[in-house]
C-alpha cells in the first residue's frame, strides 16, 4: 500500500518535472527568439524593409557594409567613450556614497537619506529642460554632447547608492571595529579591509555603469538636438526606425543591434557571477 | 477599529481574518496621512525653537567672547587665525571673500531681478552706423531665475558657514579656558581620513547631487509658477514672469481645452488612471511570474539549472532600446508577426497591436513581462534559496501540498523580504519611460484629448506625457513642471501609505 503510494508520488513528480522541462524550453525559445531574428535579418540582402519571413533568401554582409558607411561609427565611439568614463567615475562616486551611508553614523545621515529618497520621487525627466539650457550655455550640447552627457550622468549618480549600500551592510561591522582598535584610520579600514571583500559589488557597479549608457535614450536625444555627430547608438538607431526611414534602414538597424549587443553581452556573461551576486545581495534590501 | 493581539487574531475565522487585514490596511491610510501632517507640524515646531536657541547662542557667544571672537563675527576665520589654526581660518576667510565678491559682481543684481524676472524684453533697434535694424537682447528671465536660485543656495551656505565659524570660536574659547591645547592643522588634515572621513567621501557625490539634481528640481518647481514656454522663452522672444497658481488652475479646470477636446483635468485623470493600472500590472505580473520561473528552475530534480538561468540572464545584457524597438516593430501593422500570419493565411487583416487602445495596453503589459522576468527571476532565486528547508520538510510531514506550501511559507516569506523592492518597483514602473516610449510612443492617439498639450495617446504614462509636453509644438514647460509636481505628489503619497503599512522597512538596523 505504502509502496504503491510512493510509486504514485514518484510518477507524479516525474510528470511535473516533464511539464516543467517543456515550460522551460518554451520560455527559453520565447526569450531568445527575437534576438535570433535580429541576427538572421541582419544578413538579409534582398530587401531592406520588414517582411513576413525570418530566414533570408539571400545572405550577405551588405547591411554591415552600410553600417560602416553611415554615421554609426561615430555614434558607437561616442557611446563607448561615455560608457568607459561612467564606468570609472560613476563607480567611484557610488561606492563613496554607499560605503559612507552604510558604515558611518553621523548626525546628518538620517536626514540625508530621507532627503535623497524624497528627491528620487521627482521625475528626473523634469530637470532635462534646465540641464539642457545649462549645458548649451557651457557649449556641451549638439556635436559636443559627449562630455555633457558624462558630466550630467556622473554628477547625479550618487542617488543610485541603494544596491551597493545593501551589499556593504552585509559585511560585519566587527571587522571595522577590530581594525579601529588596532589603530587603523578610517581610510585604512576602507582601503585594506573593506575593498578586498567588496570585489563583487565593485565589479557589479562597474558593469552596470558601463552598460547603462548603451541604452540611454531620452536625455541623450535632448542634448544632441538633432546633430548626428553628438548621437549615441540609441538615439541614432532610433532615427532609423522612424516612418520615413524604416523601409530603407530596417535591416541596417538589425546589423547595428548585433554590433552593439554582442560585445556588451559577452562582457556581461563573463562577469555574470558578480552581477547575480550584486542583484541578490544588494538590490532587494535597498 | 478594534486592535487584536496576536493570540486573538489566530483565533479568528478565515473570513474574519481577511476582513481584519483589509480594514487594518485601509485604516492605516488615514493614519499614515495623519502621521505625515503631524510630522510636518513637529518639524515646524522644532525649526522655530531651533532658530530661537541658535540666536540666543550666537548672542551669548558675542557678549561673552573676547575680542578675537568678536572680530570673527565680521571677519570670518579671524578667531582661528589668531589662535593658530591657520588652515581653518584661511578656508573661512576665503569663503567669505568669494561670497562677498560674488554678491557684488552679480548675486545682488540677480536677486533684485527675481521678483519681476526681468523688465525689458528684446527689442528692434536702429543701428545708425550700419543703417539696419538689429535685435537687442536685454533681460534674460531664464538666467535671472537660474542665478536667483544659485544665489539663494549660496546665501544659505554662507549663513550656515558663518554659524559654524561663530560656534567654533565659542568652542575654542572653552578649550583654551580649560587649559587644553587646540587641534593643530596637522590633526585637521589627519581627521579628514579618520573621524571626518565620511565628510571627505561625501563631498564630491553630494556636490554633484546638489548642482545637477537639487538645483534643477528647485528651478523646475519654480517654473510651475511662471508662464515659461516656447513663446515666452525669456530671452529671444518674450520674457516670462510669475503667474501664481494659474497653471495649477489650468491643469485642474473642467472646461474644454483649446482644440475643442476634453478638459485638461479629464485628460490628466485618464492618464493617471492608466499610469496606476500599468504600474500595478507591470509590477505584479513580473513579480509572480518571475517567482514562478525561479521556482521551476530551483525545483529539486531539474537539471541544467545553469543553462536555463543563463538563457534568461543573457537577455538582460542586451541594451533595452534594441530589444524594445525591435519587438515594437515586430508587432507593427506591417511587422513580422502580422505579415507572417497573413502569409500563412491565418488572418485576413493585420492585428491592431498598436492601433487599438485595448490591444496596445495588453501588448505593452505582455512585452513588459518579457523584459522583466529575467530580472525578477534573478532577484527571487537568491531569496527562495534562503528560505529554511526544514520549514518545507515539516509542512510536507503534516501533509501540505505544493500549493499550500507556497501559500503558507513561500509567499509570506517573499512578501516580507521583498516589500521595499515591490514599492520601489511600483514607483519605478509609474515612471517607466523607456518601455512605453520605445514600444508605442504613447500610441494610439486619444482623439478626445487633442486639446491637451502634446498628442496624448492611450498608452501614455504621466512621464511620457510630460516629455511630449516639453518637446511638443508649444513647449509648455510650465505645464510640464506642474505635471512633474503631480507625479511627485502621487509617488510620495503611495510611498508614505505603504511605508506605514509594511513591517520590513521600518527598522533599517534590524536588517544589518
Amino acid at each position: 500500500m505504502n509502496q504503491k503510494r510512493h510509486m504514485g508520488l514518484k510518477a507524479l513528480n516525474r510528470a511535473s518535472n516533464t511539464a516543467i522541462y517543456i515550460l522551460l524550453i518554451i520560455i527559453s525559445v520565447v526569450w531568445l527568439i527575437p534576438f535570433v531574428f535580429i541576427l538572421l535579418q541582419s544578413f538579409r540582402v534582398e530587401s531592406t524593409y520588414q517582411v513576413g519571413y525570418v530566414i533570408p533568401h539571400q545572405w550577405g554582409w551588405q547591411n554591415y557594409i552600410n553600417l560602416w558607411n553611415s554615421d554609426f561609427k561615430r555614434w558607437y565611439l561616442n557611446t563607448f567613450i561615455i560608457a568607459l568614463a561612467s564606468a570609472v567615475l560613476v563607480t567611484v562616486i557610488q561606492l563613496c556614497m554607499s560605503y559612507t551611508l552604510s558604515r558611518f553614523r553621523f548626525k546628518l545621515r538620517g536626514p540625508l537619506m530621507r532627503f535623497m529618497l524624497i528627491l528620487g520621487m521627482f521625475p528626473g525627466m523634469l530637470t532635462m529642460i534646465i540641464l539642457y539650457r545649462v549645458l548649451s550655455d557651457l557649449g556641451l550640447t549638439q556635436a559636443n554632447a559627449v562630455p555633457g552627457l558624462i558630466l550630467v550622468g556622473v554628477a547625479s549618480s550618487g542617488m543610485g547608492y541603494y544596491v551597493s549600500k545593501g551589499f556593504f551592510d552585509t559585511i560585519p561591522k566587527s571587522l571595522d571595529e577590530a581594525a579601529r582598535v588596532d589603530g587603523a584610520t578610517r581610510f585604512q579600514v576602507l582601503y585594506k579591509i573593506i575593498l578586498p571583500l567588496s570585489k563583487p559589488i565593485v565589479i557589479y557597479t562597474i558593469l552596470t555603469a558601463f552598460m547603462g549608457p548603451w541604452g540611454d535614450y531620452v536625455f541623450a536625444r535632448y542634448v544632441a538636438m538633432g546633430t548626428s555627430a553628438g548621437y549615441n547608438v540609441a538615439v541614432g538607431m532610433y532615427s532609423w526606425l522612424t516612418n520615413d526611414q524604416i523601409a530603407r534602414m530596417y535591416t541596417t538597424f538589425c546589423a547595428g543591434g548585433v554590433i552593439v549587443a554582442v560585445p556588451v553581452t559577452i562582457l556581461f556573461l563573463c562577469l555574470q557571477k558578480y552581477y547575480v551576486e550584486g542583484v541578490t545581495g544588494g538590490a532587494v534590501k535597498g | 477599529m478594534k486592535q487584536y493581539s496576536d493570540l486573538e487574531y489566530l483565533r479568528l475565522s478565515k473570513g474574519q481574518k481577511f476582513t481584519y487585514k483589509l480594514t487594518s490596511f485601509f485604516t492605516a491610510i488615514p493614519r499614515g496621512i495623519g502621521h505625515f501632517f503631524a510630522n510636518i507640524g513637529l518639524y515646524i515646531k522644532k525649526g522655530v525653537t531651533g532658530v530661537g536657541s541658535e540666536l540666543k547662542d550666537i548672542g551669548s557667544t558675542f557678549v561673552n567672547g573676547d575680542w578675537k571672537t568678536k572680530t570673527s563675527f565680521v571677519v570670518m576665520g579671524f578667531g582661528n587665525l589668531a589662535r593658530g589654526q591657520i588652515l581653518r581660518g584661511l578656508l573661512f576667510l576665503f569663503f567669505e571673500v568669494v561670497f562677498i565678491a560674488y554678491m557684488i559682481f552679480g548675486g545682488a543684481h540677480w536677486m533684485s531681478m527675481v521678483p519681476s524676472l526681468g523688465k525689458v524684453g528684446p527689442s528692434n533697434e536702429y543701428d545708425p552706423v550700419l543703417d539696419i535694424y538689429t535685435t537687442v537682447y536685454n533681460d534674460n528671465s531664464f538666467k535671472i531665475l537660474l542665478y536667483g536660485v544659485l544665489t539663494i543656495f549660496f546665501i544659505v551656505a554662507f549663513i550656515y558657514t558663518w554659524r559654524v565659524n561663530v560656534r567654533q570660536n565659542k568652542i575654542m574659547e572653552q578649550i583654551l579656558r580649560s587649559g587644553k591645547k587646540l587641534k593643530a592643522d596637522k590633526d585637521d588634515l589627519r581627521s579628514m581620513v579618520d573621524e571626518n572621513f565620511h565628510a571627505t567621501l561625501l563631498a564630491l557625490p553630494m556636490t554633484g547631487i546638489l548642482v545637477f539634481t537639487v538645483m534643477p528640481i528647485v528651478f523646475m518647481i519654480l517654473v510651475a509658477f511662471t508662464n515659461y514656454d516656447g513663446s515666452h522663452n525669456g530671452y529671444s522672444n518674450n520674457l516670462f514672469t510669475w503667474v501664481g497658481l494659474d497653471n495649477f488652475n489650468t491643469l485642474f479646470s473642467w472646461t474644454g481645452g483649446a482644440g475643442g477636446g476634453q478638459s485638461y483635468s479629464a485628460t490628466f485623470g485618464e492618464i493617471l488612471a492608466w499610469t496606476l493600472i500599468w504600474a500595478f500590472l507591470a509590477t505584479f505580473t513580473n513579480y509572480f511570474l518571475g517567482m514562478f520561473v525561479a521556482m521551476m528552475i530551483n525545483k529539486k530534480g531539474i537539471h541544467l539549472k545553469k543553462v536555463w538561468r543563463t538563457v534568461l540572464v543573457m537577455t538582460i545584457a542586451i541594451p533595452q532600446f534594441i530589444s524594445l524597438l525591435y519587438v515594437s516593430k515586430m508587432f507593427a501593422r506591417n511587422g513580422l508577426i502580422n505579415l507572417s500570419l497573413m502569409d500563412l493565411g491565418w488572418i485576413k487583416q493585420p492585428l491592431p497591436f498598436w492601433e487599438d487602445a485595448t490591444w496596445a495596453r495588453v501588448t505593452v503589459v505582455l512585452i513588459n513581462i518579457w523584459i522583466g522576468i529575467p530580472h525578477l527571476m534573478l532577484i527571487t532565486t537568491g531569496i527562495l534559496m534562503n528560505i529554511p528547508a526544514d520549514l518545507y520538510e515539516s509542512a510536507r510531514i503534516d501533509g501540505a501540498n505544493a500549493w499550500q506550501q507556497y501559500r503558507k511559507i513561500t509567499l509570506p516569506y517573499m512578501l516580507f523580504i521583498t516589500g521595499p523592492y515591490l514599492l520601489t518597483s511600483f514607483t519605478g514602473n509609474m515612471n517607466n519611460f523607456n518601455v512605453i516610449y520605445l514600444l508605442t510612443g504613447g500610441a494610439p492617439t486619444n482623439p478626445a484629448a487633442s486639446g491637451a498639450a502634446g498628442s496624448v495617446g492611450y498608452t501614455d504614462l504621466l512621464i511620457t506625457w510630460l516629455f511630449k509636453i516639453t518637446t511638443g509644438a508649444d513647449s509648455q514647460y510650465y505645464l510640464a513642471s506642474v505635471v512633474g509636481i503631480m507625479v511627485f505628489v502621487v509617488v510620495a503619497f503611495i510611498s508614505l501609505v505603504v511605508y506605514n503599512v509594511l513591517p520590513s522597512i521600518k527598522n533599517e538596523e534590524d536588517y544589518q
